[in-house]
This record gives structure tokens, sequence and C-alpha cells, in this order.
């Protein structure tokens, strides 16, 4: 056969041609562009109109930007210095960046304190986000709220500790009776706590505050950005086991528990946050026991703590509507109660799902921190509305400013949102 | 989790109330297991607490202001410092609490503070309704107009047609609306929450006019780059009376607030002041009513359950009434307000104290 | 057989409130109402103490009291002399335009950006997830701020617009863009314009009955009529004829630049609170519409898009008829939800001077009459009979497009 073909075939290449550089306009960068910018015409229309509208925003704000001053002390010092020309004058951040950060009462030599209770954040809430760190840091996460308390407010070390100690006892109750009966364990944990914490209570002198060794910091000095951070932290890991609890008391049996928690949660979610912080700050105070103040600060944390929980309540009621119901029957069929096949199969499953969900409640929340700025709270946006533009050095600065808690607001909410779409991605393949 | 996450909730509760020991109980009270604190009067409790809550603006500068380093000065934040003195003696033991116009009466009748010194109008309502008690006046005010010397305007009457902005939440509005309603000219109000937003409308050309309280506009107008591109129009358009205020119904700290501004007050007719006390409390003197004053003669602190040196602390906190108008507000500040109204008496002023006898 | 039957009543126990399931849920209800009055009783006679404390009464007598102020933006009648209650109407109206125009606008942002960050272009599919990302991730009170002081600093003051030789004239000699808003011409009704109104009225109809016989050709005998050149000369040419047959009488008030030294007369205003309020939720909550737009069309499975192609559907029409329906029945609930939010949000107007409810009767009415309590309740009230209506027609909705599977 090869003969025939050898005869029959005048020529025929024995190697294959070199490769050739495919045309210019079918590779490299103009290939993409055609592909991807000027694919049709109304594309290439779009993609010109972009441009232009990039060049027209990059070219004012750029020399606005590159031009800055960082150094004057105040708006007129630094308007001689640019002497007409374009800038900015970044040096409101850098003459109130304390101010900006940890508002205008907190003690300037104590910002050591909310700086390395910020620092220890991150280690605390390491093994929270990511499963994969060694399971034992929870402990330091366990330890964390009393620690950031006590560096932020201060005062006597007894009160932290106490409260510490009171936990402790629960969780040790919780412990020793919850494989008997979980309501046993709960409530005499709880018990447990209390008594601890009156008991110790007797043992913290009056007047330990003013002797203490960190100095006692009240809630008032506390202002800007670490504000922010504190009611947004606080807020959420307080609303987390309430959501939970009311998610599975909208889910329960029992009508009447079901009623309370629907109306709860339906009322605080029909409402906008601003008309509770108006709660927290005007009416909150006639619902105090007479001659008690509970400061603005604990009322607002209240109030944004139970405004997440509904919101949070929600994300849990999806997380548990999704899970199969032949879990709940599975759980049924091993002779589990409520409370065990709760704790045990339904929780730790709807949980998981809820994540993304949670960290997007969280994500608005810390963002609807900054309206306490009008209710006369000296957040990072209260510093800036209030003290700072106010004053006469600063009167007139609003793009640095505003621009500045815009970029920091930027970067902890991306950073929380990339996060969280992380770990769907692998929630996902978990499942599969 | 839940367990620890309820005690967190509880230690902040414990830090809000005091920060002492009776904190702790506080929680146990909202939680339900009732350790009831008794009641006493204001000054009891302040004397207590070692601290005098007084409730001031967010921020007005002359007034009360937080200065670069966090510290608040201004002429209401001074009478804050000298009931603190004559109370506590001690001017710095203050907490000052911002409140805004919506919140600072609610703040004062919750008992969350125990004095404002917020420029308040005194008001029939106020005083009747709302079952406070001004304790005098402080300051002599007045709404007044500013607007853009370009516009050519030289009288608030002929402002019809134009955009006003007004700081919200005071009494600011209902003058606004009665002034241009009896002239029967229109006008358009534009409401703005803070005094620095307000500026900002009105530097930009957003509002023709900008109103509120005299003493305020002037304070706005020395804070612009150009001060004299603006003018206040001659028309005062209401009666402010400003002063502090305090719960009804307590009248042993009433009168406490109430003798320590007199005080202020009397010490200047009587030329007291913050250089020459020391000398004058410290041996009775030849004008008997400054030793009743000062307390070296008599036992008018006794009487108000003060020490009888509470007036003499009270001026060295800050001075006199006329120091501290000039510190704060004078024409040697920027702010630069003429006594005008608020002078002595004596001087043809209305600030008049009830004698010290 | 007999493990079933009930244990008999004589061997209750105590215990089994807690152990026995026939009881249990009854313990723990009892116990939840007991707590509950317990609560409310405890906050209620907290209330009455301090409000005993400080002689002030609960009551809602000073809605009926004269205002006393002015508002700069009202769809009603409102004087300083109206009352307190009416003040609150006005807020209600303000804050339900506001909500209206910005659930339009964002719908309309949300969309164009949710379809084209799916875009093939690259840079318009990046400049999208920017706008997205960087709205979702800044709070709605900055962008308010930023967006307000963009109008007022950047927008000329209306003063340019003024007197004889003005620095910048009117926009097709109709329209003023000013920090204090937009002006714009206003009609004038002259007699026989509501001729004119009818015939337009009448030919919208005519036009939707010719798309409904035009639809009807098409689907019994397959041959397709032109709708688009149509319509428009339906719209068009019936009101313009009209019109002029009548002898032109719709004029046009515009806005005059000498009848005032400070603002132009005349016409129609439309405030810088209103623009930026409106403009500043639109934007912001479009980013979060574009999200629930991009999960919608890419919850529907590329196998409709390809068995759309493989019919020989045009990719518009796959669009319109394949992929948008079934991406709507996902997109819907998230939206109104954002519309939800949108109502919710605009009691920041607060913060531009917008004259909303919160302004009026959460605002200047509590400052003035210091009725914090009732105020803050009857606030609380309409926000939640607004949410809640809301609420009830997406349920209807929820309902009325459920896939009915099985």
């Amino acid at each position: 056969m090869s003969d025939t073909q050898q005869h029959s075939v005048a020529f025929v290449r024995t190697e294959a041609i070199p490769e050739r550089e495919p045309p210019y306009t079918a590779s490299g960068p103009l290939k993409w562009m055609k592909d991807n910018l000027f694919a049709t015409p109304f594309n290439g229309i779009l993609t010109i109109v972009a441009v232009y509208l990039i060049y027209m925003i990059l070219s004012s704000a750029l020399p606005w930007m590159l031009n800055g001053i960082w150094t004057t002390s105040s708006l007129a010092e630094c308007r001689t210095v640019l002497d007409g020309a374009v800038g900015a004058c970044f040096s409101v951040l850098t003459e109130r960046w304390n101010q900006l950060l940890f508002g205008f009462k907190y003690p300037s030599e104590l910002y050591w304190r909310p700086g390395l209770a910020f620092m220890l954040l991150f280690v605390a809430i390491a093994p929270v986000l990511f499963f994969d760190l060694p399971r034992k840091l929870l402990i330091f996460t366990g330890l964390y709220p009393f620690i950031a308390y006590y560096l932020v407010w201060g005062g006597a070390i007894g009160v932290p500790l106490v409260a510490l100690a009171g936990c402790v006892a629960g969780a040790v109750f919780y412990q020793s009776f919850v494989a008997r009966n979980f309501a046993l364990g709960f409530l005499g944990g709880v018990i447990a706590a209390f008594v601890t914490w009156y008991i110790g209570g007797l043992f913290i002198p009056d007047g330990a505050n003013n002797t203490a060794w960190m100095r006692a910091v009240p809630s008032r000095d506390l202002g800007g950005f670490m504000l922010n951070m504190m009611l947004g932290v606080t807020c959420v890991s307080l609303s987390l086991p309430l959501g939970i609890a009311l998610a599975l008391g909208r889910q329960s049996s029992m009508p009447l528990i079901k009623v309370i928690c629907v109306v709860f949660i339906e009322f605080i979610r029909g409402v906008p946050l601003i008309t509770l912080l108006f709660v927290a700050s005007v009416m909150l105070a006639y619902f105090f026991p007479p001659d008690s103040t509970v400061d603005l600060f604990l009322r607002v944390v209240i109030m944004i703590t139970v405004f997440s929980a509904a919101y949070i309540a929600e994300v849990i009621r999806g997380g548990l509507a999704a899970l199969p119901k032949g879990q709940y029957e599975g759980a049924d069929s091993l002779g589990l109660d409520y409370a065990q096949a709760t704790r045990l199969i339904i929780l730790p499953q709807a949980l998981k799902i809820s994540i993304p969900g949670i960290v997007n409640v969280a994500v608005g929340l810390f963002k609807d921190t900054t309206l306490v700025s009008v209710i006369s709270m000296f957040d990072l946006v209260g510093m800036i509305r209030g003290p700072i533009l106010a004053s006469t050095a600063w009167n007139g600065v609003y793009w640095e400013l505003l621009g500045f808690a815009a970029v920091l607001f930027f970067v902890v909410c991306y950073g929380i949102s990339q996060y969280s779409q992380w770990l769907e991605r692998r929630l996902a393949t978990d499942h599969r | 989790m839940c367990v620890w996450f309820g005690a967190e909730d509880l230690r902040t509760y414990q830090e809000e109330v005091n920060m002492n020991k009776s904190v702790f109980f506080g929680a146990l009270t909202v939680a339900g297991l009732a350790v009831g604190a008794a009641a006493a009067g204001t000054l009891d409790d302040v004397k207590a607490r070692g601290k005098l809550n007084c409730g001031v603006t967010t921020g007005l500068i002359g007034f009360a202001a937080p200065d670069a380093n966090g510290e608040w000065k201004g002429f209401d934040v001074a009478v804050c410092r000298a009931v603190a003195a004559a109370a506590l003696g001690d001017p710095a033991a203050v907490e000052f609490v911002p409140t805004t116009g919506k919140t600072r009466f609610t703040a004062l009748a919750s008992g969350e503070i125990d004095m404002l010194a917020r420029n308040t109008t005194w008001t029939f309502s106020r005083d009747v309704d709302l079952k406070f008690t001004f304790v005098g006046v402080n300051y002599y005010d007045g709404q007044g107009f500013m607007v853009p010397r370009e516009l050519g305007v030289s009288s608030a009457k002929e402002l019809d047609g134009a955009t006003v902005c007004i700081q919200t939440g005071t009494t600011t509005e209902l003058n606004l609306a009665d002034f241009f309603r009896s002239n029967n000219i229109e006008y358009e109000p534009v409401p703005i929450e803070t005094n620095a937003e307000a500026q900002q409308q009105y530097l930009a050309g957003a509002c023709d006019v900008y109103t509120t309280d005299a003493s305020g506009l002037a304070a706005t107008r020395a804070a612009f780059e150009d001060p004299s591109a603006h003018i206040v129009l001659p028309e005062i358009v209401s009666k402010e009376p400003l002063g502090p205020l305090v719960r009804h119904g307590d009248d042993e700290w009433g009168d406490v607030v109430r003798w320590t501004l007199n005080a202020l007050i009397t010490a200047e007719e009587l030329g007291v002041t913050s250089t020459n006390v020391g000398e004058m409390s410290a041996s009775a003197g030849d004008n008997p009513e400054i030793n009743r004053l000062l307390g070296t003669e008599g036992t008018l602190g006794e009487m108000l359950g003060l020490d009888a040196g509470w007036a003499s602390a009270a001026i060295t906190a800050g001075g006199n009434y006329g120091e501290i108008f000039e510190r704060n507000i004078g024409e040697s500040t920027p702010i630069g307000l003429s006594r005008g109204l608020n002078a002595q008496w004596t001087d043809g002023g209305l600030i008049y104290s009830p004698p010290f006898r | 057989m007999t493990t079933l039957t009930d244990p008999p009543l004589e061997s209750f126990r105590l215990s089994m409130l807690f152990n026995d399931t026939r009881y249990r849920s009854f313990t723990f209800q009892a116990i939840a109402l007991v707590l509950l009055v317990f609560a409310i009783g405890y906050l209620t006679s907290n209330l009455l103490a301090n409000l005993r404390a400080q002689g002030l009464q609960l009551g809602f007598n000073f809605l009926s009291e004269p205002a006393g102020y002015d508002i700069n933006q009202r769809l009603i009648d409102y004087t300083s002399q109206s009352s307190h209650a009416r003040a609150a109407i006005v807020g209600v109206l303000n804050t339900l335009l506001v909500a209206a125009l910005a659930c339009l606008m964002a719908t309309v942002f949300g969309v164009a950006a949710g379809v084209l960050r799916l875009s093939k272009n690259w840079l318009i599919s990046k400049l999208m997830a920017f706008y997205v990302e960087i709205f979702r991730n800044i709070p709605v009170l900055i962008w308010i701020i930023i967006i307000f002081t963009i109008m007022t600093a950047v927008m000329p003051g209306p003063r340019s617009y003024l007197g004889e030789d003005p620095e910048s004239n009117l926009l097709l000699g109709l329209f003023a863009f000013t920090n204090r808003g937009i002006y714009g011409p206003a009609p004038i009704w002259g007699a026989g314009s509501g001729v004119v109104i009818a015939v337009f009225v009448a030919s919208i109809i005519g036009i939707f009955a010719y798309r409904r016989y035009a639809k009807h050709v098409l689907y019994s005998s397959g041959q397709m009529l032109p709708t688009g050149w149509p319509t428009l000369a339906l719209l068009i040419l019936p009101t313009v004829l009209a019109f002029f047959m009548m002898g032109q009488p719709i004029g046009l008030d515009l806005p005059d630049p000498l009848a005032n030294r400070f603002n132009l007369r005349g016409g129609t205003q439309i405030g810088a609170p209103l623009i930026a309020l409106w403009f500043a939720l639109s934007i912001y909550t479009g980013a979060f519409i574009a999200e629930n737009v991009r999960a919608g069309i890419q919850a529907v499975s590329k196998g409709q898009t390809e068995a759309a192609s493989a019919l020989g559907l045009r990719p518009n029409r796959t669009m319109n008829l394949v992929v948008l329906p079934q991406a709507l029945r996902v997109i819907i609930p998230p939206l109104i939800s954002q519309y939800l939010n949108i109502t919710k949000n605009s009691s920041l107007a607060i913060v531009v001077g917008y004259a909303d409810i919160t302004a009026t009767l959460g605002g200047i009415t509590l400052n003035q009459t210091g009725r914090a309590i009732e105020c803050v309740l009857l606030l609380m009230l309409f926000y939640l009979t607004i949410s809640l209506s809301i609420s009830a027609v997406m349920n209807v909705y929820n309902n009325s497009v459920a896939l009915k599977e099985r």
C-alpha cells in the first residue's frame, strides 16, 4: 500500500511545517482587546464611554491626591502652602489621627490599651474563622472578651475576674450535668454563674476602680473608629446566641413561644435601626428602674444587639429550613430528645449553612454602627461631623475626612465579605 | 457559649452604672434579682459619686466644644465647672455629656445628667409642661440672621423668597416661622442637624441666610475664612434667655446651681475675681456682702448643704461672670461678642443677681 | 399494643412536668408566659414610676396643637399654623415619595449593573464589579453625606442664574441645575387641555390594543406585525394633532430668573435634599440589587439558553422570553426586601434636611414638644405598618409564582 501511495502522490512533505506566529490580530493584546473590549459595535461604544469616564475621574482625583499636604496644622495653613494649586489637605488626618481612631476623650497615654485589644482580636477570632487552626486556640477566644474589657475599660481587675469565674462555674456545671439532662445543666449553669457573680461581687471593694493599676475609663469616653469596632464586635457576638434562641423559638411547636418570637422578630425587622437608636437615646431610660442610670453606650448596645439578633434569627431559620427533613427524623429515630437533637444534630449543620448569611448580617451591622452619630455619639462619622468639622482649624475639610472614613470601612467590610466568599466555596466542596 | 455571652452582657452593665460594686448589684437588679437602691437628692448623689454629670451641646465654639486635646472649653462649660467646684470642691470633677436638641431633655429627665447647661432657651412650656426648673439666665440671646454681604440685604424684611438654613432642635424654627408669617413674606427653610453642616450649606450658597442665636452667628462667622464678607442683620427676632436647668422637684439641688450662678454674677458686681478671691476669702474684709459670699461671715454655705468656701471655690474655678465671658466669648476672642444685654445691671445690662444675705 | 396506652393518671408526679413530653410543652409555655408577664409588668411599672416621679403624663393631645414650624417640601397644604398631626402626614407622604422614587431608580441601576456585570466586555464587567463592591462595603450614611456634599459643593448656586446677565443660562431655556435643586418648567393647563389629555390616554389604550392584536395575529397565523413604529406613531401623532387643533391649550411656566433676587421663581422645583437622598439611596441599593440580578440570571441553567438558541431564538429574544422570566422568580423576593431597606434607610433623611417622617414627627415635633415616648412610638408604628404591608404583598407574590412541583 505504501508503494502505491508513493507513486500516486507527486510530493509529500516529510516533516511538519514549522509553526508560525498567528496573525497579530488573532493573538496577544490586540486579540484580547478585540474579544473583550470591542466584540460588537455596542460593546466598543461602551468601552470608549467607560474609558472616558475613568479618565475624567482619575484626571481630577489623582492630582488632588498626589499633591496632598500632610504636615500642616490647620486648613488655613494648608491653603497657604498649596497656594492656589489643586491638592488635598490630608494633614487633617495626621493631625486628628488619634481623634479619628479613639475619639476625643480617651486618655492619650492609654491608646496602647485599645490598640492591643484590637491586635488580640485577630488572635481570638482566627480559630473561629479558620477551622484548620488548632482547636486549643478557642480557649483564648473564650478568654478574649474579659481581656478586651479589661484593656479597654480598665479599672479593678476583680470585675473581669469575677465575671470570668462566674462563666467558668456556669460552664463547669453545664458540662457535668448536660449529659443527664439539658434543662438541668443549662438552668443550673446559669444559676451557678449568677451565684458566683453575686459572691464575687462582695469581694470587690468599693472604689477599687480609683486605685486600680489599670486606670478606669468610662464608656462615655470611647469614640472614633474604636467605637464602631467595639459596637460591631460586641453586638454581633451578643446577638448570635439570642438569634439562635429566636430562630429555634420561631420553629418551635409551642404556640405561645412561637408567637412571642414571631412578634419580636417581625417588629424589630419592621422598623429602621435609627428609630431603635432613638428609643435607646430618648425612651429606654424610662423603662429602667427609677434612680438607676444606664449609660448611653449600654443602651445602644442593647438596641443594636436586639436589632441584629432579629436578622440573624431569620438567617438561621433559613438554615434550619434548608436541612433535609431526614435529619430531624433520623435524630428522632435514635431516641434523642429535643435538646439533644438540636444540640448534636440540627444546630451544627444549620449553623454551618447559615455562616455566609450571618457574615452578611455582620457586615451590614458594622456599617450601621455609623448611625450612632445621629444620636450624639462620637463614632468615626460623629467625630467628623461634630468636633473636627466644627473646630476652627479644620472647618471646611470634607473630602479628605469622608474619603478616609469610606476607605476605612471599605477595607474592613470588603475583607469580611471576601472571607465569607472563601468560606462559602470551602463549605460547598465539603458537601460534595 | 451562651453562658459567657450573657456574662459579657452583665459585665457591660456593671461597667455602665458607676464602675463600683453597687453597679454589680445594678446588673442583678436588671436581671430580676431585685436589690433596691435608696433614692437620695441629687446633691447627695453628686457628692457620693464624686462627679457632676453636666449636659452640654455636642459642639458650639465658645459655649461648649472639645479642643484638640479633648478638653471641654466654653461659656456653658465654665458654669458646669463652677457648680462642680461649689458642690465638690474640684472644678475638674465634671463628666461632660454631649447632648443634641433631641436628647437633652430626656437625658435630664431620666437622671443621666444632673444639670443641663446647653444654651437652652427658658420657655413657658419647657418650664411648666416638661417639668424643668430654669435656675437663672447666663446669657441673654436673640435669634438673628447672617447673609453674604454681596447680596446687599440690609434688613431681614427684605428676605422675601430667600432660602434659610436653620439648625434644628431649638426654638429657632418656631421663631423663624413666626417672623416671616407676621411680616407676610415667603421663605424656604432648610433644616440642618449640625452647625458645621449648616455652615457648609451656607458657604456653598445652598442657602442665602443662616439663622440661629446671635451669639452662635458670631461664633460661626468668626470661623469663616473671610468674616468680613458676611454681615449679621440688625433684626433680632426673638428673646432667647439661655440658662442652666435642673429637674423639677429637687429644690435643694436647684438652689445649689442657682446660687452658684448668682455667686459668679455677684462676684463680678462686687469686684471679686479669680486673682483676688484667695486673698479675700482668707479673712473677713470690710464689705459684709463679700464676706457672706465668700463664707468668712455667716453660714450661707451650710444652708445650701455645702462648705463655707463653696462660692470662693466656684469663683476660683474660672473667675467671675465677667471673666468667664471675656475668656470664652468676649471681644478679645475670635467670637468677639460685646457684653450688650449681658452687662451687669449697673452698666445698663440685664445681668442681675439677687442679694446674698 | 399495651405500650402505647397512657399511664394511669394516678401515677402523675411533679417531675413529669419536665420529663413527660405530654406535659412538658405546657410547662415551658407557662414559664414563658409568666416571664413575659413579669417582664412587661416590670417595664411598665418602671415607666409609670418614672413618669410619676417627673410629673409627666402620656398623651397624644399635642398632635392637634399648631406645629409652628415650616416644611420646605410638602405634597399637601401645610403652613406653620397646621397641627403636629398634619406635619406628620406631610412627613409620611415625603417618606413614601422618596422611597417610591428611590425604588424605581435603584431597580434601573441594579438591573443595568447586574446585567452589565455579566457582560463579555472585560472593562465593563470589572467596572460594574467595582461599583458593586464599593457601594456595598461603605455605610449608606457616609454615601448620603458624600453625595449631599457633592451636590452642594459642585453645583452652582441659584444666584449664578439670576439677574439680567447671568453667569450661567438655563439649559435649553428650561432647566436650571443648582445646589438648591433642579428647576424646570411646569405645565399651565388652559381651556381645552382636558381634550388633549383624553386623546393621549386614549392613544395609550390604543397602543395596548394594537399590541394585543399583533400578538393574536402572530399566534393564529404566524405572521409578525411590526410593533415598534406603530407604537411610536400612536403615542405621538394623535396627541400632537389634538394639541394644535385645540389651539395649543397647554403652556409652560418657565423658571424666571428675574422675579426674585434670591431664587428662581415659577416652574417646578425638586429640592436638593430630595435629589441627594433619592440618588444616594438608589445608587447604594442599586449595588445590592445588581448582585440579586446577577445571581438570578446565573441561577437559570445554561441548558435553557442553549435550548433556546437550538430553537433558533436570537440572543435578545432568548434573554426576554427564556432567561428573564425564570430569573425573575429568583430576583423578585430579595428585590422586595431591598425595597423595604430603601424605605427604612430613607429615615436617614434627617442628615440632608429632607422633611420625611423621621425629620418632622421624630425630629422637630419631638424637639418642640418633648413628647419623646409618644413620638417614637408613632414613628415605629408607621414604619411597621409599611413593612408589614410590603411583606404581605411579597407573600402573595411568592405564592402566586411558586413552582407547582409534583
